[in-house]
């Protein structure tokens, strides 16, 4: 579409005026890197696997509603929280009424595999400023992390290049947004007109116990996995659902203590710690 | 249906503000830093443990107690799921194909024979 520009108006100090021309330069900022053939590229390449995932955000979008969260809660989750594993897994948590930190605690857990992201994706992004930096980060997922790092083994070292992989990262990004929100609220506002009797809340646990079958890549892992269900059984009677916090300590410091004693003597670090395939890299 | 409530809120809000800070965890600050060691290794072992503990009592627990495995919907459901996706899993569409299998065994016992 081709809008008429309005006239220049950089010496306009109000505060509506720079608002505008705050907004008017992300959108141009944003014009840029669309235009770059690379960014299509990137939102071509997400787009196969996000037809894949149209099936879990849609999920999401349907347990969240059907766990007793309002259509404005659920949509506001599902907009600003933008993590599926971690709303979902809140979710039993938030219908049990479990205090504020420990629903953030489970959030973060889960959330953790990011935190090793952010590790091999730091040399990538210290050339943008932090704000940037942060909002770049906010917006990069698990799918379009591996595709980006996959594509672009090394960091850019130029300025042209630099310009290609944003443009790249940027469009798996956006793809991987608009399919997201789009099944997500499909699924809330569906879901919200399904009978009550059929436990279509259930897909939430399901979805849950299927990524955590995918997680289960080492022995060490699915023990994890085991202990911390048993024990998070064993302590259902805690109060304010403690035995989600307990049960990943307990389960955490048993594969921390049995670690070093299934490792081969000359190994040293580089044992069982480099088996996770989604990691660009091994640390 | 209740009313939204500000305390919901706040836990999206917070939800929020966790989704920026672990995906940014590295480079939110300028220097360069590590985490100690035991935490690096542990970070292999918690997601897993968070999601293991989140849905176990939601598979097997009747109000806070085990009821009757045999006769649960949830267990068989789980259980048919996780055996098609490590059966499946090298298959792109191994995760969404666990979930329609567990719900193809969910629905039927849930809603015919009441379980």
């Amino acid at each position: 579409m081709n809008m008429p520009l309005p006239p220049d108006q950089r010496d306009d100090l109000s505060a509506p005026g720079r608002l505008g021309n705050w907004v008017a330069g992300r959108i141009e900022a944003f014009a840029h890197t669309a235009r770059h053939p690379l960014f299509w590229v990137g939102a071509r390449e997400m787009s196969g696997i996000s037809v894949g995932l149209t099936a879990w955000s849609f999920m999401t979008g349907v347990a969240m509603v059907k766990s007793g969260m309002t259509l404005t809660e659920a949509v506001l989750m599902s907009l600003l929280v933008f993590a599926g594993s971690a709303q979902l897994a809140v979710i039993p948590l938030l219908a049990a009424g479990a205090p504020l930190w420990v629903i953030l605690a489970a959030a973060f857990c889960v959330n953790l595999r990011f935190v090793v992201f952010s590790l091999h994706l730091r040399e990538y992004f210290m050339f943008l400023p932090r704000a940037k930096r942060l909002w770049l980060g906010y917006f990069t997922g698990d799918v379009t992390y591996v595709l980006y790092t996959r594509r672009f083994p090394k960091p850019a070292e130029t300025e042209r290049q630099r310009r290609a992989q944003m443009a790249y990262l940027w469009g798996g990004n956006c793809c991987n947004w608009v399919f997201w929100q789009t099944f997500s609220m499909l699924g809330i506002f569906l879901g919200a007109a399904l009978p009550e009797r059929w436990g279509l809340e259930f897909t939430g646990t399901l979805a849950l116990l299927a990524v955590t079958c995918s997680l289960a890549a080492t022995r060490l892992r699915a023990f994890s996995a085991l202990v911390s269900a048993a024990a998070a059984v064993v302590l259902f009677s805690l109060p304010y659902r403690l035995n989600i916090v307990a049960a990943i300590a307990v389960a955490v410091a048993l594969c921390l203590f049995i670690e070093p004693k299934l490792q081969p003597p000359s190994g040293g670090r580089g044992g069982p710690r480099c088996v996770k395939p989604m990691a660009g890299r091994c640390w | 249906m209740r009313e939204t409530d500000g305390w919901t809120l706040l836990v999206i809000v917070g939800m929020t503000a966790i989704s920026v800070i672990t995906r940014s965890f590295f480079f939110i600050s300028e220097r360069e830093w590590r985490l100690p060691d035991w935490a690096q290794r542990g970070l292999q072992y918690a997601p897993i443990a968070a999601l293991a503990a989140v849905i176990a009592p939601d598979l097997v627990l009747t109000d806070g107690v085990i009821g009757n495995l045999l006769k649960d919907a949830r267990v068989w459901s789980g259980l048919a799921a996780a055996a098609f996706y490590f059966w499946r899993r090298h298959w792109s569409f191994a995760l969404v194909g666990a979930i329609a299998v567990g719900m193809a065994v969910f629905l039927p016992l849930r809603i015919l024979l009441n379980w």
